[in-house]
């Protein structure tokens, strides 16, 4: 236990000490050389901002962090169905992997203002839509390449034992998918607060996070702006954490098999 | 599935019978003969190893024992029914020259993987691998898990996973191949120990010339392109010890060996077998080299 903190510890400190002395950086540059507050706030001026307004931005970091739950759990399970899909039957993986790859490479918060036009003004599907889009890619694109690894032992050692498909899906294919699965989710719930904040930036319900920023930098309160930022990436580094200690959980310290 | 009793019951037919197996495999150039006109008789409980230079076909003829491949031509029995039949019965266990384990399951798991896939219920499982582990001298690892074993423990449950359905063939694919040379003999010593208590004949593939003559009743010894048996050489040394590897019969074999290695027939061939025989008589004779004897 306290090895475990302690290395916690030594994992949670140099990041810390280095915070808090960029921070401190930051507060005297922006002191001595009299930046103006729109081009760059100093963190003091932030920090009152975020303490004037923490009520609003806290409800606001959870509508959107609901859109990048939503949308992920989305994601998620139609990456992994579909991978797992496309293992069983070849034919189909040929047909869709090329697809899901091209649109790995698409920019799918650039669908938002579509989508938003396809629904009611008030709708919160269309952002969460966009987020399974983007959590969907990196899933799907890991766990289909988890699932069609079989090292060439494992391979004849279940034709030595006679195993159907079925059994090696599920004694092999699986669990050894399973780091790749986490690398996956790990990329995807980055991306899912991502799409959930920016997708906000293009009209729709004002109550999320990204509905914040545009607000206040029209209202040209640049403070308040970066206060609301701040809130995004709290809640990128909270879907971050969250999944990392998933994986913990789930497969312990087993590293991803080398290739 | 088979049992014990069944092992020492089906003496009639030999472990392995291969007439007459060629293996060509067909490359984007042309194609490779791997194997030509191979014929091998195992008997039951006989422990027979492939020796030969790299490429001459010896993982190729395990695979094709184990119907993992099948021979261009001619044909294999192993235990009297066609390779095929036997694979599907799971006759026999295969260790590869990787150890092959699972590394998210436990030490016990892996060794039950087979039972498992084969709907054997869990109690039994669990009774079976212990009493496995307890064989190769890693029971107290059971809940250990692959990667925190060295390579040798990792090779012993690779062997105790193999011997989970009480096969009564093993083959071994270079199994010791990556240890190092304290650790490769006592693993030898234990494999001698684990083949005469479970009595499963044994085909075994290696480099090492001493490591075969220790083992074996027969080193089988092969050529390159195409891979052919160049020649059968029995090695009469009685009960293994660790005297053994000392005795002076030890060396004549592995002298004959290295010198079919070669190609050559050793000059005084004679005189050496005459040496070795009086040495071997000189010994207590025991029933296993003579039951292999009597399979030449
Ligand atoms: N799947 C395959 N496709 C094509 N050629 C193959 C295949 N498997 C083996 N060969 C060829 O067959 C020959 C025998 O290979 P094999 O692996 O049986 O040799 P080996 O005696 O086990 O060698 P080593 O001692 O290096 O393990 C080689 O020339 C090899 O290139
Ligand atoms: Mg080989």
């Amino acid at each position: 236990m306290t090895a475990a903190g302690r290395r916690f510890g030594a994992i949670l400190l140099p990041p810390l000490v280095f915070g808090v002395l960029f921070l401190l950086l930051w507060q005297v540059l922006v002191r001595v050389t009299g930046v103006k507050s729109y081009v760059l706030p100093a963190p003091s001026d932030i920090g009152a901002a975020l303490r004037a307004s923490i009520g609003v931005i806290l409800d606001a970091s959870l509508r959107s962090g609901a859109n990048a739950l939503v949308g992920l759990l989305v994601g998620v399970v139609l990456g992994v169905l579909l991978a797992a899909l496309a293992t069983r039957m070849p034919l189909l993986g040929g047909a869709v992997s090329p697809l899901v790859a091209a649109l790995a490479a698409m920019p799918i918060v650039a669908l938002a203002p579509l989508l938003n036009t396809m629904y009611s003004p008030l709708s919160t599907l269309p952002r969460r839509e966009v987020v399974a889009i983007s959590a969907f890619v990196p899933v799907f694109v890991n766990v289909l390449r988890g699932l069609s690894r079989l090292s060439p032992v494992h391979r004849e050692l279940m034709q030595s034992y006679a195993a159907s498909g079925g059994q090696v899906l599920r004694t092999i294919r699986v669990p050894g998918a399973l780091p790749y699965f986490f690398t996956g989710l790990r990329v995807a719930s980055s991306l899912a607060v991502i799409a959930a904040v920016v997708s906000e930036y293009f009209g729709g319900l004002e109550d999320g996070l990204g509905s914040r920023i545009t607000s206040s930098v029209g209202a040209t309160d640049y403070p308040a702006a970066w206060a609301s930022v701040l809130g995004a990436v709290m809640l990128g580094l909270l879907f971050f954490l969250a999944s990392l200690l998933l994986e913990r959980v789930v497969v312990g310290n087993r590293a991803l098999p080398v290739a | 599935m088979s049992t014990t009793g069944a092992t020492t019951g089906a003496t009639t037919a030999p472990a392995v019978e291969i007439r007459g197996v060629s293996k060509t495999f067909t490359v984007r150039r042309g194609a490779v003969v791997a194997l030509e006109a191979i014929d091998l008789t195992v008997a039951p409980g006989e422990f027979v190893s492939l020796i030969g230079p790299s490429g001459c076909g010896k993982s190729t003829l395990l695979r094709i024992i184990a119907d993992l491949l099948t021979p261009t031509s001619g044909t294999v029995e192993v235990g009297g029914k066609t390779a095929q039949r036997a694979r599907l019965d799971q006759d026999y266990g295969f260790t590869f020259q990787q150890a092959g384990l699972l590394d998210w399951r436990t030490v016990r798991t892996n060794v039950e993987l087979p039972l498992e896939l084969h709907g054997v219920d869990r109690a039994t499982r669990k009774a079976r691998a212990l009493e496995l582990l307890e064989l190769v001298g890693l029971f107290d690892f059971a809940g250990h898990r692959p990667p925190q074993l060295s390579g040798g423990m990792q090779q012993r449950v690779a062997i105790a996973r193999a011997l989970a359905e009480r096969p009564t063939l093993l083959l071994m694919d270079e199994p010791f191949g990556a240890l190092d040379e304290m650790t490769r003999e006592r693993m030898q010593a234990e494999l001698v120990r684990i083949a005469r208590e479970t009595s499963a004949a044994v085909v075994f593939v290696t480099h090492s010339i001493p490591e075969a003559v220790f083992l074996s009743d027969r080193v089988v010894v092969m050529s390159p392109r195409p891979g052919r048996i160049a020649e059968i050489i029995p090695v009469d040394l009685g009960d293994r010890t660790e005297d053994t590897r000392e005795a002076p019969h030890f060396y004549a074999t592995i002298t004959r060996v290295r010198e079919a290695l070669r190609g050559r027939t050793v000059p005084d061939a004679g005189a050496l077998e005459a040496d070795i025989r009086a040495d071997v008589a000189a010994d207590s004779n025991t029933a296993d080299t003579n039951a292999a004897r009597g399979a030449l």
